[in-house]
């Protein structure tokens, strides 16, 4: 009774219902962009994700043929092995070098063509401890992909935070009532606008070892007592400077993001504030964090996303070197697809990338969901 | 009386030396910002060995020494910049202006309209958003090798070595649908009830209520979507084969030759980078007056 | 009515057929040339000269030229491969030569072999017992010296019958670097990073006595890249870092490029086409002498660029003439002067001021016919090639010598293992 009168409310000329029209709509108006997305970013991924199963070559006469999981175990295997220190034959008592350090066996004669550990074949060292005589031993078969995974989460666990701060500090700077703001405002953005490629080349002449700006300008401060570094030749500081770089680069444009947001947080929250008698970190503290809350999780997602996509500064300027201190996931994907015409090995780095930056944003999601219901 | 004056002067000197003290933290912080791009800029004016020279002093952010336009000369010479800007500026601009029709009408499907699969797509849709372009370049490469196309010389089948295929793999993609997303599903929905009681349909209410006031948001879109399709280097090297459809990112490439030209490097990177400075100086205004409202309601 | 329109069209379309048969009968073939030298002004003009000869030279084909920047060329000519749509002729990187044939993007050239019997040996692409590809000119490798310094400091000029020993070369280093007057002894060059390490560095690995993989199955490096040769070879190379003889990876394009010339570095491995710069620099205090003999003799690398014909060209034998064409001596002669490469045959060298015999570069010649070693003719080169360049960029940086080897080795192997042996 009640659907008959309303009907004539809710029919539209067509004869369909005005839900039946919202469906149609929706639809139509998804439909574009989702044929668009699937074709040229879904139809791909999917490719690569069928070719991680196989042995696929970027150029080859060979045919192509269905590998089961096996380009994931030799990415993923790892393996413990004990290495007894090396004895003397006649006494039996461990063999220590000048400096009393235990010598061991050379884990090649255990890895390279030994029939006695056919399980080791192949497989190198990629990280080692010392218990009591014993020298402990994790061996990957891929020890590149390991070193990529972990330096990709490192660039990751340091830039997100880093970034996202420094980008708060720059807008709280930029917020004040001052004349010229504006100008600040633009300056602190440039760097966003020049290509990541472009960056990259510069920064190589302000990293360089002999006559590199940051030394000069280091030393320039410092009245000469500043020793020039080789910051991109150098293991210890090649990725640190890859990070900074970095954040320079991008910082701004997350400033942006923050001073949106703070610029939406009413200003009589303020004054009320100032009549409660709070000084200017509690009024941070207690109105401008609160209020920026939302904001903050954009900005780490985003940034997120970003560093675990780190490549242009590693092919640009370290070649994933020196000693691989800055080989990343992308960068090994891509070597590996393009240069090393591996394209299923380069597909199953993918795909892994994939699986993992997915598990983080469905924690991520997760997490804030929980605090916002 | 007498102390009152000059507690009354010690605060205006406070508030003044406050004020050199921020401008004086505001400069420094923007030398950092500045620097690295001012020595682009000045070295573009240099001769390539005082160039390498004034790397090892502050010489190098200056504008000193022997100072021409040469290396601008000869960047031209060696590069067809005319064509090369035509391109990259046909193309971005071309799939700026599809890509916020279709983010946005999708943005609009799903924080407005209510159908079938909405949330499994969307849930898709973000996912995608986590896809690196470089790892998906290969299997792309193939697609649109088999994709047919109509175009002047009738039915062909492959869309290599073109403007579209430079253009339509890059018109949708997640993260502006996600921002309009979100930038829609937070205005107020009697906007959507008011315009129905006026006899509005859908595509009417996002085309003139919708769209007209999400000035905002189609900046942050247009700013993004601009520095990625100027910025395109791997996806056209693939896909473009002659030198009339190649962007300016594949100009780079023609300095590095044994003796790299720095000076003409300089001048050449100069040149393509002030193109994105001036998009942003004219769209600044609305992009800052709120990335945020995209920003704060995530 | 209807009759009438149908035959009018159908008379139209007859016409219009005969109209596109007849001149397709008249117009020339279009022949496409790829070519990595955009930006390169110096080798265009030379190029392009070749080609205005050639269309004029008959009416069957009209060859069109589209450059490429040497930096992505590689790339931009799998991508097409890939997609199927190669050029008919196509300029290639000798080393690189056998993994294009092998994966079907070349087929054997069809050219009149004799003329190439005065041919320098590396600028002739052959594999698997055919020829694939031919050069204009070929590339050689020297160190750059100055008479004066050497001689200041007491070391011995060394000569292409008797070059320098491991012992006298690191004895030189040494004592050049102890003058304090060089931000580095010696420049290998490891700014320019890529396809040189191998081009310039495996020569010692192999002058040592090690190489890059067994050349005589092509199938396995065990023992030969990490034997005791090449370990010897991989501690030298790292001790030249270790003890600040060279400078390592993080040199950048531009020191590289003026160090020598500016005095900082005192001796440099670099390519004849850097020696016109430091002629210009130094005039007669100029040398460009052999590289030292490790032990199994004084190696080069062999091979650059050169011509071949793709797979996929409906007009292999325009493609063949062109190529056959180009190989004139005036014209290996113009680009040598173009560019300042070593010119492919000796009557070409003479038609040089440069290269002509007592000529200041005709150094070059020699150690490029006495000396160059091609590198691995096999499709895996490209492989083996990376691996490298890794390795010696981390001994370069103070990764364990065996460790790197070893991991290039397993690298090498797999990969020759996953394309079934490369057709070997």
């Amino acid at each position: 009774m009640t659907m008959v009168q309303q009907k004539p409310e809710n029919t539209v000329s067509n004869g369909l219902t005005l839900q039946q029209k919202e469906e149609i709509t929706g639809w139509l108006m998804a439909l574009p962009a989702m044929l668009l997305l699937f074709t040229f970013l879904l139809l791909p991924f999917l490719g690569a994700f069928a070719m991680s199963f196989t042995n696929q070559r970027l150029v080859s006469p060979n045919p192509t043929e269905f590998v089961g999981t096996s380009n994931f175990v030799d990415l993923l295997s790892l393996r413990i092995f004990t290495l007894e220190p090396v004895r003397d034959e006649t006494t039996g008592e461990v063999v220590r070098d000048e400096d009393g350090n235990i010598e061991y066996p050379r884990l090649r004669t255990f890895t390279r063509n030994n029939p006695e550990y056919p399980q080791l074949d192949g497989m190198q060292e990629w990280r080692s401890w010392q218990t009591g005589e014993t020298r402990t031993v994790l061996l990957a078969t891929d020890v590149l992909f390991w070193t990529a995974l972990v330096n990709t989460v490192i660039f990751v666990v340091v830039v997100a935070p880093l970034q996202g701060g420094i980008a708060l500090l720059l807008a709280l700077l930029i917020n004040q009532k001052l004349m010229g703001v504006n100008i600040f405002r633009m300056i602190y953005f440039m760097p966003v606008v020049v290509s990541m490629v472009v960056v990259s080349l510069l920064w190589r002449f302000i990293y360089d070892g002999q006559n590199g700006l940051l030394n000069s300008v280091l030393s320039f401060v410092t009245f000469g007592l500043f020793e020039p570094v080789d910051w991109l030749g150098n293991p210890e500081t090649a990725m640190g400077a890859l990070i900074v770089m970095s954040v320079w680069q991008g910082v701004g444009f997350h400033m942006v993001i923050w001073l949106a947001g703070m610029q939406t947080i009413p200003q009589s929250l303020y004054e009320a504030a100032s009549i409660d008698g709070a000084g200017a970190w509690q009024k941070f503290r207690f109105v401008t964090m609160p209020g920026l809350r939302n904001t903050g999780i954009l900005i780490l997602i985003v940034i997120t996303m970003q560093a675990f996509s780190l490549y242009t500064q590693v092919q640009v300027m370290t070649r994933g070197g020196p000693v691989d201190a800055t080989q990343s996931l992308v960068y090994q994907a891509v070597i590996r697809g393009f240069e090393q015409q591996n394209i299923a090995g380069g597909s199953a780095i993918s795909v892994i990338l994939f699986v993992i930056v997915l598990i983080i944003s469905i924690i991520q999601r997760y997490l804030t969901r929980e605090r916002s219901a | 009386m007498t102390a009152k004056t000059i507690t009354d002067e010690q605060r205006q000197r406070n508030e003044k030396l406050d004020i050199i003290g921020r401008y004086a933290l505001l400069i420094v912080v923007a030398l950092i910002f500045v620097l690295p791009i001012l020595f682009m800029i000045m070295s573009s004016f240099k001769p390539d060995d005082q160039l390498l020279r004034d790397t090892s002093s502050l010489r190098a952010f200056l504008p000193v020494g022997d100072l021409s336009l040469d290396n601008y000369d000869g960047a031209f010479d060696r590069v067809p910049l005319g064509r090369f800007i035509f391109n990259s500026v046909f193309v971005t601009l071309t799939t700026l202006g599809l890509s916020l029709i279709f983010n946005s009408m999708a943005g609009f499907a799903f924080a407005v309209l209510k159908w079938r699969g909405r949330n499994i797509i969307l849930t898709i849709v973000i996912a995608t958003f986590i896809i690196p372009f470089e790892t998906i370049a290969i299997p792309l490469l193939l697609i649109v090798n088999q994709l047919p196309w109509i175009g002047l010389n009738g039915f062909e089948v492959g869309w290599l070595n073109s403007y579209h295929v430079q253009i339509i793999p890059w018109i949708a993609d997640s993260l502006s649908i996600f921002l309009f997303y979100q930038y829609f599903r937070d205005l107020p929905y009697e906007l959507v009830e008011a315009a129905k009681i006026d006899g509005a349909g859908f595509f009417r209410i996002y085309s003139r209520v919708f769209m007209p006031i999400s000035g905002p948001v189609i900046a942050t879109v247009a700013i993004l979507k601009f520095l990625a399709m100027w910025n395109q280097f791997l996806w056209p090297l693939l896909v473009v084969r002659t030198e009339e459809l190649r962007p300016v990112m594949l100009g780079v490439d023609y300095f590095f030759q044994l003796n790299v030209a720095w000076g003409e490097v300089m001048a050449y990177l100069s040149t393509i980078t002030i193109p994105v400075l001036i998009f942003y100086l004219v769209l600044q205004r609305a992009f800052i007056e709120s990335v945020a409202s995209t920003g704060i309601k995530g | 009515m209807r009759m009438k329109k149908l035959v009018s069209l159908l008379a139209l379309v007859a016409v219009l057929a005969l109209g596109v048969a007849g001149t397709s009968a008249q117009d020339p073939v279009e022949l496409s040339l790829w070519y990595h030298g955009a930006g390169n002004d110096a080798e265009r003009s030379v190029l392009v000269s070749i080609i205005e000869d050639f269309n004029a030279s008959q009416s069957d084909y009209v060859v069109t030229l589209e450059e490429f920047p040497q930096e992505s060329y590689n790339e931009s000519v799998t991508a097409a491969g890939l997609s199927g749509d190669l050029p008919d002729i196509i300029d290639v990187d000798g080393p690189v030569m056998p993994n294009w044939a092998w994966s079907g993007f070349l087929q054997p050239l069809e050219i009149d072999e004799t003329l190439l019997e005065n041919y320098l040996p590396g600028a002739l692409g052959y594999w698997n017992g055919d020829l694939y590809s031919v050069g204009l000119w070929d590339a050689a490798k020297a160190i750059f010296a100055r008479q004066s310094v050497l001689e200041a400091n007491g070391i011995r000029i060394p000569t292409l019958d008797e070059p320098w020993t491991l012992e006298e070369f690191d004895a030189a280093l040494v004592t050049l670097q102890e003058t304090g007057e060089y931000d580095f002894a010696f420049d290998p060059g490891m700014a320019w990073t890529g396809e040189w390490y191998p081009y310039a560095f495996s020569p010692f690995l192999q002058s040592f006595g090690g190489d890059l993989i067994d050349r005589e199955t092509y199938m396995g490096a065990e023992g030969v890249l990490n034997g005791e040769e090449a370990i010897a070879f991989g501690e030298w190379w790292q001790s030249l870092y270790d003890r600040d003889l060279a400078p390592g990876t993080s040199q950048d394009g531009a020191d590289r490029e003026t160090g020598f010339i500016d005095g900082r570095y005192a001796i440099q491995w670099n390519g004849n086409w850097a020696a016109l710069g430091a002629l210009d620099a130094f005039g007669d205090d100029m040398l460009f002498l052999p590289a030292p003999d490790f032990g199994s003799g004084s190696v080069i690398g062999a091979a650059s660029w050169q011509f071949g014909v793709a797979a996929t060209s409906e007009n292999p034998e325009g493609a063949n003439a062109f190529i056959e064409f180009a190989l004139q001596d005036q014209y290996l002669a113009d680009f040598s002067v173009a560019t300042g490469l070593i010119p492919a045959t000796t009557t070409a060298a003479n038609l040089t001021e440069n290269y002509a015999e007592g000529g200041p570069l005709s150094v070059f010649f020699q150690l490029s016919a006495e000396q160059g070693l091609i590198r691995p003719p096999t499709p895996g080169y490209v492989v083996m090639a990376l691996e490298f360049e890794k390795a010696m960029a981390d001994i370069a940086n103070g990764a364990d010598v065996i460790d790197s080897l070893d991991a290039a080795v397993d690298a090498i192997e797999d990969d020759i293992e996953a394309n079934s042996g490369y057709g070997f």
